[in-house]
């Protein structure tokens, strides 16, 4: 394994530490996509190229248009202006379906298990290409079985794989957090996806089982020739499995690179944390700053101005 | 003073409960469990689509002179239209519009039948009445004699319309057990669960909703052929909302999103509905209850009052009807 991942970085060491760089052999490329909702610019892109065959993370702190930009480059909302391509396609107004179709598949911050369908189910019902998903032909069952038999194959290997077998027949929603997790994540799987994106993969999943579904991302290029991408908050895990950072604050892309150089990135650092934080001041500044008359929050103003 | 009759009251009750309207009912409310058990859509109008059936069925005749199977396949086609003119607007939105939609679109189609304008095609509030020639001559039985066995005894006239009933009831329950085992209903079921998560996954579920709501809406559209073919008239004021709201019910009481229960919930409906409104007759006339209280007339309006209460004891100990299943409604809790 860390084998795999020296060569995945490999590809990106030529790359430029800087917003909008050009990758070797981008599968997802974005020109100047713009989104508000009102006066608010959510997502303010004016390039983007992601890296195939890597793992991407997308990171930015609250409110910086993650999950906006998620939902434009998978047509769940439309932008107001910009183009994407996606493997050399044009994507500009496709709807989510068709793209799952090109093989875009995501996933969602709030876990969509279909809770009154088994695991099993959960798991057929993203195979692409179903005879037996159209009006006519599902009415007669020799039309449909043998591929139903394959599907059903693919999907009991799959949950082999992420440790789900066990709960086939159970329905969806009885599972954990955790395993609705895992869950959607071999689902999304069953699409059989070049790109699959990941909507904070970890958030509220019990720690005991952060590790496995670590396990199972950071496989998802060699195994499954899948370029990956996902939101995520916790840096720990930032750090763990992406092999590039994208960094995104108030709609912009401010910062990208391997993980080891965004810590150090003074735009990233000024937007995490204001860009007035506590710098050292020499004496001089010090000086001015203490001549100027500086009203605190909830100071009350000096009476002096009063004729 | 002969004491309340028994015996009458429970063939009263057997009879009705596999009479045209149980039929209908139960056919209507299969239309409505492919709507809301299956796919989630709201239809606050399927009475909507049995009307368009029934209409569609009769001017067939009345209009363009058809015969009975073109005339059916008619009533079909104006389900579907009706489907589309309502699903194509609000299936992109989110399902409180169809809701709205459908039931204003049901009175819409009652009104209009009822209307003066369209009184040489729909003859208004009078109603349609000579389509059913040609019905008459494809029945086998006598409009005169009595067929059944037991207490299941119906005029000729209606029992042809009884018997295609209950045939076309089997054969649309055969087709929503298929279709729901496929890999169509697979995904018709996500689509209720989340349409989001389908359209991540490659499905196209404005196409699925819509397939959906014809679907159904043809079923209550047979649903209204029956009706009109059993009764031999098409009245426009039998078409009202609360018929709608007696195929949730019929619904409800049987199990959202099994494939029998509509016909167990219509079955059960009608033998409680006639099974109240006889004892409270027999009762009024016996002298149990005094006049004072209220007289034969007065218990056809009561029964109802009397049939909700027990369906609300049924939902109070048995909230998932007769056939759902308990473990399913307490995922939705979650």
């Amino acid at each position: 394994m860390p084998a795999e991942t020296a060569t995945r970085a490999d590809v990106l060491a030529d790359v430029p530490h800087e917003p909008g760089a050009p990758k070797p052999d981008p599968i997802v490329v974005v020109d100047g996509m713009r989104k508000a909702f009102g006066g608010l610019v959510a997502v303010d892109v004016e390039h983007l190229e992601i890296q195939r065959g890597v793992i991407t993370a997308l990171i930015g702190p609250n409110g910086a248009g993650k999950t906006t930009f998620f939902n434009l480059l998978t047509g769940f909302d439309s932008p107001d202006t910009g183009h994407a391509v996606f493997d050399g396609q044009a994507i500009d107004g496709y709807r989510p379906y068709q793209l799952a179709g090109l093989g875009m598949v995501r996933t969602f911050q709030l876990t969509k298990s279909l809770t009154k369908l088994s695991v099993i189910e959960n798991m057929k019902l993203g195979a692409k290409g179903q005879r037996g998903e159209r009006f006519l032909p599902s009415l007669f069952t020799p039309l449909w079985r043998r591929q139903e038999e394959e599907i059903e194959e693919r999907a009991m290997e799959l949950l082999r794989r992420f440790q789900l077998d066990h709960m086939r027949d159970e329905y969806a929603g009885t599972l954990s957090g955790g395993q609705r997790k895992l869950l959607e994540m071999a689902r999304a799987l069953m699409v059989e996806p070049k790109l699959i994106m990941l909507d904070e993969p970890m958030a509220g999943v019990n720690p005991a089982l952060t590790q496995s579904l670590l396990e199972h991302v950071k496989r998802l290029p060699a195994e499954e020739g899948a370029t990956v991408v996902f939101v995520e908050h916790d840096m720990d895990v930032v750090r763990d499995i992406s092999d590039w950072v994208v960094v995104m604050a108030e709609g912009k892309i401010i910062a990208e690179g391997p993980h080891s150089s965004i810590g150090q990135n003074q735009a990233v650092i000024d937007a995490y944390l204001g860009a007035h934080h506590d710098a050292p001041l020499d004496p001089e500044q010090e000086d001015e700053w203490l001549r100027e008359d500086r009203l605190e929050l909830g100071d009350v103003p000096p009476l002096r101005e009063e004729p | 003073m002969t004491g309340i009759d028994w015996g009458f009251i429970l063939n009263q009750t057997l009879a009705r409960s596999l009479d045209l309207n149980a039929a209908v009912y139960a056919l209507a409310a299969v239309g409505l469990n492919v709507h809301f058990g299956y796919a989630g859509l709201l239809n606050f109008g399927q009475v909507g689509f049995v009307a368009v059936g029934a209409y569609g069925m009769g001017l067939a005749i009345t209009l363009w002179q058809t015969g009975p199977f073109v005339a059916v396949l008619m009533g079909i086609g104006f389900a579907v239209v009706f489907a589309l003119l309502l699903g194509i607007p609000t299936l992109r939105l989110r399902a409180d519009y169809l809701a709205i939609v459908t039931i204003a679109a049901a009175e819409i189609v009652r009104l209009l039948a009822r209307s003066t304008a369209l009184r040489n095609v729909t003859r208004g509030a009078e109603g349609l009445n000579e389509f059913i020639g040609p019905f008459r001559e494809l029945s086998p039985f006598n409009p005169s004699l009595l067929y059944g066995i037991g207490p299941f005894q119906y005029r000729g006239s209606q029992f042809f319309a009884i018997v295609i009933g209950w045939v076309v009831t089997l054969l649309t329950l055969l087709l929503v057990w298929q279709l729901m085992r496929s890999p169509w209903g697979r995904v018709v079921k996500a689509i209720r669960e989340d349409e989001d998560a389908a359209r991540a996954l490659g499905k196209n579920a404005y196409w699925y909703k819509l397939q959906a709501l014809i679907l159904g809406g043809v079923i209550g559209g047979l649903a209204g052929m029956v009706l009109a073919i059993g009764n031999a008239t098409i009245q426009p004021d039998f078409f009202v909302a609360p018929l709608t709201f007696f195929f949730w019910l019929v619904l409800i009481l049987g199990g959202v999103g099994r494939v029998w229960s509509p016909v167990v919930g219509s079955i059960i409906f009608w033998a409680l509905i006639t099974f109240v409104r006889n004892l409270g007759r027999a009762m009024v006339n016996e002298g149990l209850i005094p006049t004072s209280i209220m007289d034969t007339s007065q218990v056809d309006q009561i029964q109802f009052w009397i049939v909700g209460v027990a369906l609300a004891l049924l939902m109070v100990f048995r909230p998932q009807g007769i056939f759902g299943s308990r473990e399913e409604m307490a995922l939705d809790a979650r």
